[in-house]
């Protein structure tokens, strides 16, 4: 009984860790532009895709590195020909367009890379290796998971907080005008956080390859939950995505237990309604500072 | 005026299409059209919601599918073992439910597609309220991701529902009597007869929603797009018209699902798909937001066009490219683009 919960425990965790990581791929590119970037899970799938395509010729991390680049060259791509020359373009047009974005890269996807499931090959052993964790046998990829991601979230948190372009970045989604008075050039900022997003995702969908395998379609339901663990931490609030993506991880993770496995999308997508009908500034968020945000 | 002669000339332009074919003896052109004309309502319905009302839905084609599976469960199931029970003989005595047999001869009671009407109806009604009034308080994002949430809640419930014939969706739809010799269903007999049904429900479609445009309504509606303060500083109840405008295009929508599942006898899970509320709101964003004309144009031709499959292996990604591109360089639709361009050309000509 304990190790069934110690393992349940552990996969919520796992698949929460993903979420968390898509839901602050949304808050860098919101806290930087006030857009909701719907391509967001397209990311995670193009860096897995691209990762598993070089891992053929190329060593495992070096295949991972550029993925990563290649996916925040994309970003970059994204936001310099569809989003950087719009003048104060409204909020719908920005979700059609980036919806549209969403959709382009994964028909793309699926003209390169067909419609078979992929996965990259584990990080370290193989499908049948274990660990044992308080007498549950868990595979060693998911402490891999666990362990990328805390370590982008910290990297993210000293990026932000210590370094000028952390900083910069920061000042200009608090205040474009007068960050661009401070002399930073606020497009460039925006383009880096599409770049810094892009990144994020990749890496993410190359750690979590190896246990959820990779198809071209797989970016629009981590999208989704990524959205849901972003609101319900409060939209723009990194590390309280860290802490409601567990929280949604774990609720998946469990309703399996008592509920029909093709619900379990259902979950995350109900929880996001309801703190949307209910306290739309999220589970951590300062009403107050709710309601002044543009939307 | 003006409006009764383009609904007019839309009535001329559907029958001169079907003499065309028929003396053509390209009858099969009318099929797509047929459908086309059916996801058309959808797409008029949510041009009223987002280009008069301003408020975007990405779950347009759940109410599609909550009209096309009720009439689909309703209609296909099968009465026979309850004939004792009183409510099933009324409704035999009132000719509401149908004695006949299945395709392996077994005997079949089965309900009117009059009550599964009425029943989709009922069930859209109350599902757009129960989720309208706390969805239409949300603004941009959040209003966009509640109604895509709502949507991907409704695929996922098709597709993991026994009722609903999970992927496989329902099929053995029967043929929808509206009166003897007229029904909505397939068959090469039934073509022209089906192609008019659909027109006729699309103009009286349009006919309402231009009406209610020009109405008290469409003002209250126009001004509520403008600054939802001042249309609520003027006393207009903003939260009842949206509602209001909500529940009517959720009609439209399950309304077409009905007629498109009597159409082609069964519903499939992928007609709730995300992409397919997507495609709807591509149309409505290419025709020019607050243009019913224009969705009305672009939503034959583009459904027409994808549904012959000129698109091929293209298809969603060819709609996707129609958002972006829309949207980066003509967001306020294409005819009105191309019009003030005209336009603007016309003007420096007489300047010169």
């Amino acid at each position: 009984m304990l190790e069934q919960t110690v393992q349940y425990i552990l996969s919520g965790l796992t698949i929460g860790s993903i979420y968390a990581i898509a839901a602050i791929g949304y808050n860098i590119i919101y806290n930087a532009t006030g857009i909701i970037n719907f391509a967001q899970g397209e990311f995670i799938m193009v860096g897995a895709m691209t990762a598993i395509t070089l891992s053929a010729f190329l060593p495992l991390p070096l295949a991972i590195l550029f993925a990563v680049i290649i996916t925040a060259l994309l970003g970059a791509l994204i936001e310099i020909c569809c989003i950087r020359w719009l003048d104060r373009p409204s909020v719908l047009r920005m979700i059609i367009i980036t919806i549209g974005l969403s959709i382009l890269i994964r028909e793309a996807a699926l003209h390169i890379w067909d419609e078979k499931v992929r996965s990259l090959r584990f990080f370290t052993g193989n499908e049948v290796s274990s660990v044992s964790v308080f007498g549950a046998h868990i595979s060693p990829q998911v402490l891999w998971v666990l362990g990328i991601c805390a370590l982008i979230v910290v990297l993210l948190n000293v990026f932000f907080k210590y370094t000028l372009t952390g900083r910069s970045i920061r000042a200009c989604s608090s205040d474009k005008m007068a960050a661009s008075l401070c002399g930073i050039n606020t497009r460039n900022m925006v383009t880096l956080s599409f770049m810094l997003s892009g990144a994020i995702g990749a890496l993410a969908g190359c750690v979590i390859s190896p246990i959820t395998q990779t198809q071209y379609d797989c970016g629009t339901h981590l999208a989704i939950k990524g959205f849901a663990v972003a609101v319900f931490g409060g939209l723009g609030n990194s590390m309280a995505a860290v802490a409601a993506g567990l929280i949604v991880g774990l609720l998946e993770t469990f309703s399996i237990t008592v509920m029909p496995l093709a619900y379990t999308d259902a979950i995350s997508i109900a929880i996001l309604l309801l703190v949307l009908f209910f306290r739309p500034s999220g589970l951590f968020g300062n009403r107050e500072a709710g309601r002044l945000k543009e939307f | 005026m003006k409006r009764y002669i383009s609904i007019l000339s839309l009535a001329a332009v559907v029958a001169v299409i079907q003499l065309g074919s028929t003396l053509c003896g390209r009858e099969y052109y009318l099929t797509q059209l047929t459908m086309a004309a059916y996801y058309s309502l959808v797409a008029v319905g949510l041009c009223m919601l987002m280009g008069y009302a301003g408020q975007i839905s990405l779950g347009h084609a759940a109410f599609f599918a909550i009209g096309g599976y009720t009439t689909a469960v309703l209609t296909t199931m099968n009465l026979q073992a309850h004939t004792s029970s009183r409510i099933v003989s009324l409704l035999v005595q009132c000719g509401l439910a149908k004695p006949g047999t299945d395709l392996y001869g077994v005997a079949q009671l089965s309900l009117s597609p009059w009550i599964a009407l009425g029943g989709a109806g009922i069930i859209t009604v109350v599902i757009a309220i129960i989720i309208g009034i706390p969805v239409l308080k949300l603004k941009g994002h959040y209003l966009a991701m509640a109604t895509l949430g709502f949507g991907i809640i409704v695929y996922r419930i098709t597709l993991g529902t026994g009722l609903f014939g999970q992927a496989d969706g329902i099929s053995g739809v029967p043929q929808f009597t509206i009166v003897p010799g007229i029904a909505i269903g397939g068959g090469f007999a039934n073509k022209v007869i089906n192609y008019y049904i659909a027109w006729v429900m699309v103009i009286c479609g349009m006919l309402l929603l231009l009406n209610l445009i020009d109405s008290r309504v469409g003002r209250a509606l126009k001004s509520i797009h403008g600054s939802e303060e001042a249309a609520s500083a003027i006393g207009i109840h903003i939260p009842r018209y949206k509602l209001m405008v909500f529940i009517i295009s959720a009609l439209f929508a399950s309304l077409a699902g009905v007629c498109l599942t009597h159409y082609n006898g069964g519903i499939g899970p992928s007609e709730a798909g995300v992409m397919k509320s997507v495609r709807y709101v591509a149309i409505v964003a290419v025709g020019g937001m607050a243009n019913l004309w224009g969705t009305l144009i672009m939503s034959v031709l583009l459904n027409y066009l994808s549904l012959r499959g000129y698109f091929g292996s293209y298809d969603d990604a060819v709609f996707g490219a129609i958002l972006i591109g829309i949207m980066l360089f003509a967001p306020d639709g294409i005819i009105k683009t191309i019009r003030t361009k005209v336009e603007a050309r016309v003007k420096v000509k007489v300047r010169e």
